[in-house]
């Protein structure tokens, strides 16, 4: 355990009870508006799912765009665990993250055969897929959605979202990260040097989707009702522009990307449709002047804080 | 001891025969060279063994076991490891998580250690850490350990490839066309490294190259491929004054 005392740990850790402390008082006396209060939970959401999307394609290089898809498995498992067959919220969540990963799996195994677009096609497919066949379950209400009741605190997208974080990042930092990156940086040397790519692109995969699965648990316990449509294509692309947008590759560039479109779409949710017309000249900036996105594949570091060993 | 033999191999793209009934033996601790012209099949030849290619037909006995249709991955984990004509390291990365990645197989904490921080994690990586960096001594790069590969001097990222081929702790090295680039010094240096990690790390080496000053100078046997067959081998005196090899090289004497 001495190794996770540090000073860089516990200043992360200082300032992570520093945000959760202020909004949690601020939520108890009630000082904060109902709106800031939604935002700051849907940017913990979006961080869950930027991060593991960045895990499939920023550092796995999978270029994969049916996310939204693995957040619907994971909305609609967990609140029929809630809501039908009145279990425990944190049941539900493991359970969406859960199936959303299985589901990844399937998946992963025969479309990760295909590289680059063709990739890009299937997945965007199979997200579609994914909602239709919510759409068209009467049992989960169809298109008129799914009414669950609000359970989800700030406590819990807070501390869900680090611990996800956290997951993906020592993942990354290990020889299975590794070999993930190896596989973005050249496939053929990767197999060369005995990694096997096909695993370890499923497990990328399957990790991503299981996130994806929790994110989506967590948005369906908060939001009062699920649609289908919430889960559209353009949800997938919401979350890949945040990646991109923050660097494909850098845990740190998703989490700024995912804070920085939540707010603008904040900030501009009243003028709403300038929005997409906004974000999309962010965009067209961003990728003329920093086409690596905010980070690159660089990380933000606090190692400064560490002293000189350790 | 034969450390490798390969029966009948061949391989055909459609109608083209690009290697056609290989037959070669390797013992172990061996230097062996493999040239022929261009296009004689010699990469295809490194792709068969490698198991990049699956083979038309034909065996490849390494270490008494039939690694022919193996996938790369499990070919490098059976303990063949190897370099790539133009080259192909992990260019973004730096030049120590280059040689890190190539730890992989050799690594033993699960996935599952990584994510908790076990024990088992910061012993694993305290290992390929320092490992690496022995390694990267040896080849004399420890003080651009955390440079970006691509930016290393052609020479060196060559070296790098070498080092991290070797850190995949292999019986059987596959060099393909180790010297291409080089100059004369460079390609010197390239040779008294081959014969060193030979000796140092135990190996068996099989090379192509171009360079007949390298192959000559440092092989001990000699395979000549033309049109995906062999057409002599020997030693390098021999392989001098074949007729045959002058002739796939030279083309036929004119009198």
């Amino acid at each position: 355990m001495s190794r996770w005392i540090n000073s860089k740990n516990i200043f992360i850790l200082i300032a992570l009870l520093a945000i959760y402390g202020l909004v949690q008082g601020m939520t108890l006396t009630d000082t904060l508006p109902p709106f800031y209060r939604l935002n700051l939970i849907l940017i913990c959401i979006y961080i869950i799912l930027a991060t593991s999307l960045n895990l499939i394609n920023g550092i796995t290089g999978q270029f994969s765009i049916g996310h939204a898809g693995f957040m619907a498995i994971g909305a609609y498992i967990s609140a029929i665990i809630t809501v039908k067959l009145h279990g425990p919220l944190l049941l539900g969540l493991i359970a969406g993250a859960i199936v959303s990963a299985i589901a990844g799996f399937l998946i992963g195994l025969p479309t990760l055969r295909l590289k680059g677009d063709y990739l890009a096609i299937a997945t965007l497919g199979l997200g579609e897929i994914v909602r239709i066949i919510f759409l068209n379950i009467e049992y989960v209400g169809g298109a008129s959605g799914f009414s669950v009741p609000k359970t989800i605190t700030w406590t819990w997208a807070f501390w869900l979202m680090v611990i996800s974080v956290l997951v993906i990042r020592n993942f990354i930092n290990s020889t299975h990260g590794r070999a993930c990156i190896s596989i973005r940086e050249n496939e053929i040397a990767a197999e060369a040097m005995g990694i096997n790519t096909t695993k370890y692109k499923v497990l990328a995969f399957t990790i991503g989707a299981f996130f994806a699965g929790l994110a989506g648990g967590i948005y369906a316990n908060y939001m009062y009702i699920i649609q289908p449509m919430t889960f559209s294509f353009l949800k997938s692309f919401d979350i890949l522009v945040m990646v991109v947008l923050g660097g494909l590759g850098s845990l740190t560039g998703s989490i700024l990307g995912a804070i920085f479109m939540t707010t603008i779409g904040a900030v501009l949710a009243s003028l709403s449709e300038w929005r997409l017309v906004i974000t999309a000249l962010l965009l067209v900036v961003m990728m003329l002047f920093r086409p690596t996105g905010l980070m690159g594949t660089k990380e933000f570091s606090l190692n400064f804080l560490k002293g000189k060993k350790g | 001891m034969t450390l490798l033999k390969v029966e009948n191999l061949s391989k055909s793209f459609g109608g083209l025969k690009a290697v056609s009934n290989l037959n070669m033996e390797i013992s172990q601790g061996e230097l062996i060279g493999l040239i022929g012209p261009n296009g004689a099949g010699k990469t295809t030849a490194f792709n068969l063994l490698t198991g990049v290619y699956e083979p038309s037909e034909g065996k490849i006995i390494f270490q008494d076991k039939n690694v022919a249709g193996l996938k790369p991955y499990q070919v490098t984990q059976k303990g063949m490891a190897r370099t790539f004509q133009n080259i192909r390291l992990f260019a973004d990365l730096t030049v120590i998580d280059n040689v890190k990645i190539a730890y992989h197989q050799n690594t033993t904490y699960s996935s599952f250690g990584a994510i908790l921080r076990l024990p088992s994690y910061y012993r694993g990586e305290q290992e390929i850490e320092e490992k690496a960096m022995q390694l990267l001594k040896i080849f004399k790069l420890e003080d651009k350990a955390q440079e970006v590969a691509k930016n290393l001097p052609y020479g060196e990222q060559r070296r790098l490839e070498i080092a991290r081929a070797l850190a995949t702790q292999p019986k059987l090295l596959l060099l393909d066309e180790p010297a291409a680039g080089m100059n004369p010094q460079e390609t010197h240096d390239l040779m008294e490294l081959i014969r060193w990690i030979r000796k140092e790390f135990e190996l068996t080496i099989l090379l192509i190259e171009h360079d007949m000053s390298l192959v000559m100078g440092v092989c001990e046997r000699i395979y000549v491929l033309d049109y995906g067959t062999i057409i002599a081998h020997g030693t390098p005196a021999e392989i001098k004054s074949n007729p045959k090899v002058i002739e796939a090289y030279l083309g036929e004497e004119v009198v």
